[in-house]
């Protein structure tokens, strides 16, 4: 098992930063919301603003581990008919624009699981994806999924929670390419106003047991502000996933894209700012 | 549970079915529950507290009654009534929730929190809630809400908070969602009482268990009404747990026919239905690995039912393990056949059904005609029909003023 892999965009991106020391920004679009067309110039100008990684929903129906703001985006996209394939073309296209932009794809398990994970896999990795992040997937039922990734040089990323007991932790970091993703709090995918008390904590641990694998921690759920990046940058986060605060973002803008753009560049630029203090 | 329990599941699994497909913020909470039912189902304390509940707040046993007129009507095998609609609360929920509440009970848990299709599950959870002093809130799709006032008022009644879930199709499914976000959210405190045998292990194996009482009980009084093992053995399957309780206690029993009969809706061929082992997929929903009806893509689709209960789109792990080993078997009842089961038993028997057990009274009518006399099915009347009384009411209307325009 190769644990570390340079040619990885992703694995590239931690090293690199990891050098400057500052953390990464992961910045959540979800695929056809407001819609197709807009995906690509949305993506554009969040890395203009200094999104490190981009990570593109496939929406689902019944999206289980998000909260009102991302049901709300993945019923839209679905009902002005986004399909899997369909995301995995637009992210074609994306690869082209960026060729070295980490992209990963975050959708839950029956998405991969109807087509077949592997050929799901083999799809991704020649739309030019760099891994994958399935929310309803614990380490037990992986097995298959993981060998497939690995061998199409895949991340794998698993998730993370506040209650993660030690033992299990270091399950997780094992299966974890990439990086791992923490869950900040007890709750489903949306924007918060403050961060609660267990949070740092709980970057410590996960921090403890992915820093003996030479792991990255990426802490998401909940962080919209500048203010919440500082202060998991300062309990030890490698990288900063946001995605509810972008989605409304989008849906605060639908009237006017131009203003929307120039929003979402200014918000990336924002809690990239508080990456690196 | 009991000894002749077969050897699964494994690892939490039937075959490939089942497993815990679930957010990692739920996997603690999954294993304390797996290891608390572990060591309390066996144990004396625990069952014989059960029991006293099942027995003098429930009223088990239910009556197994020979339904003669219906026997007679049908001509030709014997067909007798597993009267789950006599139990405290109008159906066979109530064994379930009074199984996971006293269990809840014991593993400190004050907060409750449920889904429901029909309001059955709800009403049952609402009752061991506030029977055993804990607090429920349960979700229950809009739709459903529309459609089953009555049993949101009895919900209100027993004390329990009913949310009102608008997302989705605004079904079962949809309100299992939401239970499961509530979970996520409140998993320190929070008790999440599945009802039926759906979801993530322990849950489809534990309720099973906590339903098998009506399978135990079907073969004792089978004994002494039919000097032996019945030929057949029918319930309605919607998740699964009335007719999983049903099978269970019969799987070793090879001599006994097993029947679940899912919802056909407006037929098959119209894609209006929740026949998901009739017409479904393999794959992965509500912490399950399991059949779905679902679009090429891996969305999950939206079903339709005369019957709230049996609306949902996947199927409990075991019935899909029971299917590809051929030892149960599954068929479809449409609507207007369960309609119509739904008005003979009233008339014949002077009981009302429910519209989920209609379905299989429909499959049992058609059953005893190509059996003989002497041979003898029972059917699981998982629930009565009172909160069906509107839904019907309409449908017939409807289909008067379809027959008048000539349409």
């Amino acid at each position: 098992m190769r644990l570390r892999n340079e040619a990885n965009r992703v694995d590239a991106k931690f090293c690199e930063l990891s050098a400057n020391g500052e953390a990464a920004l992961v910045c959540y679009i979800m695929a056809g919301y407001p819609d197709l067309k807009s995906t690509e110039s949305i993506i554009a100008s969040l890395v203009a603003g200094g999104a490190d990684i981009i990570e593109v929903g496939i929406p689902f129906s019944d999206p289980i581990a998000d909260g009102p703001t991302m049901q709300q985006a993945s019923f839209y996209a679905l009902e002005n008919g986004m399909t899997p394939r369909k995301a995995l073309k637009a992210i074609q296209g994306i690869r082209a624009r960026f060729p070295d932009l980490p992209i990963l794809a975050m959708t839950y398990s029956n998405i991969p699981f109807k087509t077949g994970i592997e050929n799901f896999l083999n799809e991704a990795q020649r739309a030019g994806l760099d891994g994958m992040i399935l929310p309803d997937m614990p380490v037990e039922e992986s097995e298959s999924y993981v060998n497939a990734a690995r061998k199409l040089n895949l991340c794998t990323v698993f998730l993370a929670s506040p209650n993660t007991p030690e033992p299990r932790l270091r399950s997780v970091v094992e299966a974890s390419s990439g990086f791992v993703y923490l869950v900040s709090v007890y709750g489903t995918t949306g924007a918060r106003s403050k961060v609660e008390d267990y949070t740092a904590n709980a970057i410590k641990k996960a921090k403890y047991a992915a820093h003996l694998a030479q792991k990255p921690v990426a802490v998401g759920f909940g962080i919209s502000t500048p203010a919440h990046v500082k202060f998991m940058v300062g309990a030890g986060a490698d990288g900063i996933i946001v995605g509810s605060a972008i989605i409304d973002r989008i849906q605060e803008n639908l009237g006017n894209k131009k203003l929307m753009l120039s929003e979402l560049e200014s918000f990336a630029r924002s809690m990239k700012k508080a990456c690196k203090a | 549970m009991s000894s002749d329990a077969i050897d699964y599941p494994v690892n939490g699994k039937f075959g490939r079915y089942g497993g815990k497909y679930i957010p990692e913020t739920l996997v603690p909470a999954i294993e304390e529950l797996e290891s608390a039912y572990a060591r309390y189902r066996d144990d004396a304390d625990f069952k014989n507290e059960l029991e006293y509940y099942l027995k003098q707040y429930a009223g088990r046993p239910t009556p197994l009654y020979f339904a003669k007129n219906l026997t007679d009507y049908a001509g030709g095998a014997r067909i007798f009534l597993k009267r789950e609609d006599l139990l405290h609360g109008g159906a066979h929920k109530t064994n379930n929730t009074l199984g996971q509440g006293l269990l809840a009970r014991r593993m400190g848990k004050k907060r409750i929190i449920a889904e429901t299709g029909a309001g059955q599950h709800g009403v049952g959870t609402a009752m061991a809630c506030a029977v055993l002093g804990l607090q429920a809130e349960i979700y229950m799709g809009s739709k459903d809400i529309q459609r089953q006032k009555l049993n949101v008022f009895r919900m209100q009644l027993l004390g329990a908070k009913v949310h009102s879930v608008d997302s989705g199709s605004r079904t079962l499914k949809d309100a299992i969602n939401e239970a499961i976000r509530d979970w996520i959210s409140n998993v320190r405190d929070t008790y999440y009482l599945l009802g039926s045998v759906v979801g993530p292990h322990p849950y489809p194996a534990m309720v099973r268990d906590f339903q098998s009482v009506i399978g135990r009980e079907i073969k004792e009084q089978a004994a002494k009404l039919c000097g032996g093992l019945p030929d057949a053995v029918v319930a309605c399957v919607g998740g699964g747990s009335n007719a999983m309780g049903t099978f269970y206690p019969f799987l070793n029993d090879l001599s006994v026919s097993l029947y679940g009969i899912e919802a056909g809706g407006q037929g098959i061929k119209s894609g209006k239905h929740s026949a998901t082992l009739a017409a479904g997929s393999l794959g992965i929903l509500h912490g399950m690995m399991t059949y779905l009806l679902q679009d090429d893509d891996g969305q999950v689709l939206e079903t339709h039912s005369i019957s709230a209960g049996l609306d949902y789109p996947g199927v409990g792990p075991e019935h899909a393990f029971l299917k590809d080993i051929k030892r149960a078997k599954y068929a479809a009842c449409v609507d207007q056949d369960a309609v119509s089961a739904f008005l003979t038993l009233s008339k014949l028997e002077g009981i009302i059904p429910a519209l989920e057990p209609s379905h299989a009274i429909a499959y049992s009518i058609k059953l005893a005609q190509s059996m003989r006399k002497d041979q003898n099915i029972v059917v699981t009347l998982s629930g009565r029909g009172d909160k069906d009384v509107e839904v019907v009411q309409n449908y017939l209307k409807l289909k008067n003023k379809h027959m008048r325009s000539g349409a």
